[in-house]
């Protein structure tokens, strides 16, 4: 009850404060919300960069791996394995028979071709070849239309999935189903489009690609190429026990002696994951520190308005003093009002990050996260009392009988 | 029994490097209740060092000050902050006010500082102030406020904790002639209601209102004297 009446009255005291001192007040809170709009910003494009990665990285396929030649991240001497030997469509049949830990294994090839419609034309669409098992070892999900079945593959028909891209490029007023894009000058007849994926700055994305049955990729755009085994393994929790497996196969196909190294990588999703997770945290601390500079800019305003503050009132403490006024008491009204001005400036940094973050989102889908805005007012409230701290502790120290004294 | 009661108070200050100066070189006073006592004395003569000492605003260098039998020479802040707010109500020469706060809250400040609850609060204000002539006034800040109703709202400020002295510092000394017997007439009304007045002031003829004057010199006692013509005069008028 007691310290109840003595937070209203210093709430009501620093409101008065505030108000009565207009301009001076929205300068000082203008560091604050300086400081809140950029750390935000900062943490909403971090969110930004961490959900664009693990979108792209979800397209992966946390169940997949993939055989390759090179591996995605290698500290390894590029000399030492740049001459690998390529890897082989044909390992995917031969992996398929040996293999008890995966249910779809998929080749995949792939090269950049111009991809047309008419006039419409797409200059560097990924062209994929690959069976009717890709569905399964892709992980990917089609928003219309089918994939090509096992006859179709088989026979190397003329027809491809699009990605979302593609579709919108190509096709931006029809249906792509059914009609016959050109790839390269080859006709496909399109009959299934991928779900739109989304990507980093469009870096990692696969909404870009053509995908084709193998026969006639390699009829049409050459048979020598290196290629991708991906595989799923059937239970995500043998994700290990799988690429030893696939490890031991493809020793066995590519004749490698015992106590020689693999010439070949198995590459998974978790590598990219592990890899970004340091970088982003790197990234996020850099960017979080330097952003909170302004912040913290912002805060040593506060603290020297606090100091003008409470040297102006110094008369009034000696007053509230002598009528009885704690300590406590007058500590608490300066830092109420130390952190009403910082809580101002939160609030109002806030609601001119949220449009900004809007115009951030079309640059890079993201989203303020709630958690940023809980620990914004947090953060803009802790920097109120720290700040506030040293003039609050002044102003309660003072000898009451040479506050009176004071004009 | 004395509400006040000081032996050998002495106040040194230390003004840096060897040089002290001792505004109060043993002081005894004691003072019983309801009664109206003036501190006089020349400007460095200590009466403001022995009044903020009273007042608990301040602790001497040595000596023993007992406030209704409490030894509050040796308290600490928040001891003295509690002494100042229950038992002491202090009247300015400059009135001190808060500026933006109105009356009405102005005279609450003790009671908040007090803990008292807000309907209490309220109450207790209203009453005070409409005691010093001023119910009609609640809602208006200092500056709407002519001299002598800022000091009365200081009066009811200083009487709403039913304190056990109050403590007047030249009540008089920013006020016209005529405001002033004003002020010093509601004093007298409050030594008769059974108040203990303490006033400090360097006018001998506010000093008469008192029943008892104290005069200060170099830090010491001078004299210590009932007011008997003055009092008997102005008990035969009334």
């Amino acid at each position: 009850m007691h310290i109840l009446a003595e937070f209203k009255e210093g709430l009501l005291i620093s409101l008065r404060a505030i108000r009565g001192n207009k301009m001076r007040s929205v300068l000082t809170t203008l560091g604050i919300v300086i400081g809140v709009v950029s750390v935000t910003l900062m943490a909403t494009a971090i969110e930004g960069v961490d959900r664009a990665f693990a979108r792209s990285a979800a397209a992966f396929g946390t169940d997949v791996l993939y055989i390759q030649r090179f591996p995605w991240v290698s500290n390894e001497d590029w000399a030492l394995i740049r001459n690998r030997r390529l890897i082989e469509v044909g390992y995917a049949s031969k992996i398929d028979r040996q293999v008890k830990l995966s249910d779809a294994v998929a080749p995949v090839v792939g090269t950049r071709r111009r991809t047309t419609n008419g006039n419409l034309s797409m200059e560097d669409a990924f062209v994929s070849g690959t069976t009717h098992m890709f569905m399964m070892a892709a992980g990917v999900t089609l928003a219309d239309g089918r994939f090509f079945t096992a006859e179709e593959s088989n026979g190397g028909r003329p027809v491809c999935a699009i990605g979302a891209n593609v579709a919108e490029t190509l096709f931006p007023h029809e249906d792509p189903l059914g009609k016959v894009v050109r790839v390269s000058g080859h006709p496909y007849t399109v009959i299934g489009i991928f779900e739109k994926q989304g990507g980093l700055f469009g870096v990692f994305t696969s909404d870009n690609r053509v995908i084709v049955p193998l026969f006639s990729f390699q009829s049409h755009f050459g048979g020598r190429r290196d290629a991708t085994i991906q595989v799923r393994v059937a239970d995500v929790k043998q994700m290990d026990d799988a690429k030893i497996e696939l490890e031991g196969i493809m020793r066995k196909i590519r004749r490698i002696a015992p106590g020689k190294q693999n010439d070949f990588n198995i590459n998974q999703q978790e590598l990219l994951t592990q890899t970004f997770a340091p970088i982003s945290l790197v990234i996020a601390s850099i960017g979080l520190f330097i952003t909170g500079l302004s912040l913290f800019v912002g805060g040593i305003g506060i603290m020297n308005i606090m100091f003008v503050s409470v040297s102006e009132r110094t008369k009034e403490i000696g007053i509230r003093k002598a009528i009885g006024a704690r300590r406590r008491t007058i500590l608490m009204q300066f830092l109420i009002e130390a952190a009403a001005l910082c809580l101002f400036g939160g609030v109002i940094g806030l609601a001119i990050a949220f449009p900004l973050s809007l115009i951030v989102d079309q640059v890079l889908p993201t989203a303020m996260p709630l958690s940023v805005v809980a620990i914004s007012i947090i953060i803009s409230l802790a920097v109120g009392l720290i700040s506030g701290f040293l003039p609050a502790y002044r102003a309660a120290k003072m000898d009451p009988v040479e506050a009176l004294r004071y004009e | 029994m004395n509400v006040i009661e000081l032996k050998d108070i002495v106040k040194t200050y230390d003004m840096g490097g060897a040089e002290e100066v001792h505004a109060l070189r043993g002081v005894s006073v004691a003072i019983a209740k309801n009664e109206y006592v003036a501190i006089m004395g020349p400007s460095g003569s200590g009466k403001s060092t022995l009044m903020n000492i009273i007042g608990c605003l301040d602790t001497p260098t040595s000596g023993v000050y007992q406030f209704n039998g409490v030894n509050v020479s040796e308290m600490d802040d928040n001891d003295l902050a509690r002494v100042r707010n229950k038992e002491i109500g202090f009247v300015f020469q400059t009135f001190n006010l808060l500026p933006r706060s109105d009356a009405l809250h102005n005279v609450e400040l003790p009671l908040i500082y007090g803990g008292y609850g807000a309907g209490e609060r309220k109450q207790r204000a209203l009453e005070t102030l409409t005691h010093v002539g001023l119910g009609d006034r609640v809602h208006h800040k200092p500056n709407e406020l002519s001299g002598g109703q800022r000091q009365r709202v200081a009066v009811a400020r200083a009487l709403v904790t039913r304190p056990s002295i109050i403590l007047a510092d030249e009540p008089t000394g920013n006020l016209d002639s005529k405001t002033g017997e004003e002020i010093m007439g509601l004093f007298e009304e409050l030594h008769h209601q059974g108040n203990t007045i303490i006033l400090v002031t360097h006018e001998a003829d506010i000093a008469e209102h008192a029943h008892r004057v104290v005069r200060l010199r170099d830090g010491l006692v001078e004299t210590d004297e009932p007011v008997r013509r003055r009092h008997a005069a102005a008990a035969s008028a009334s």
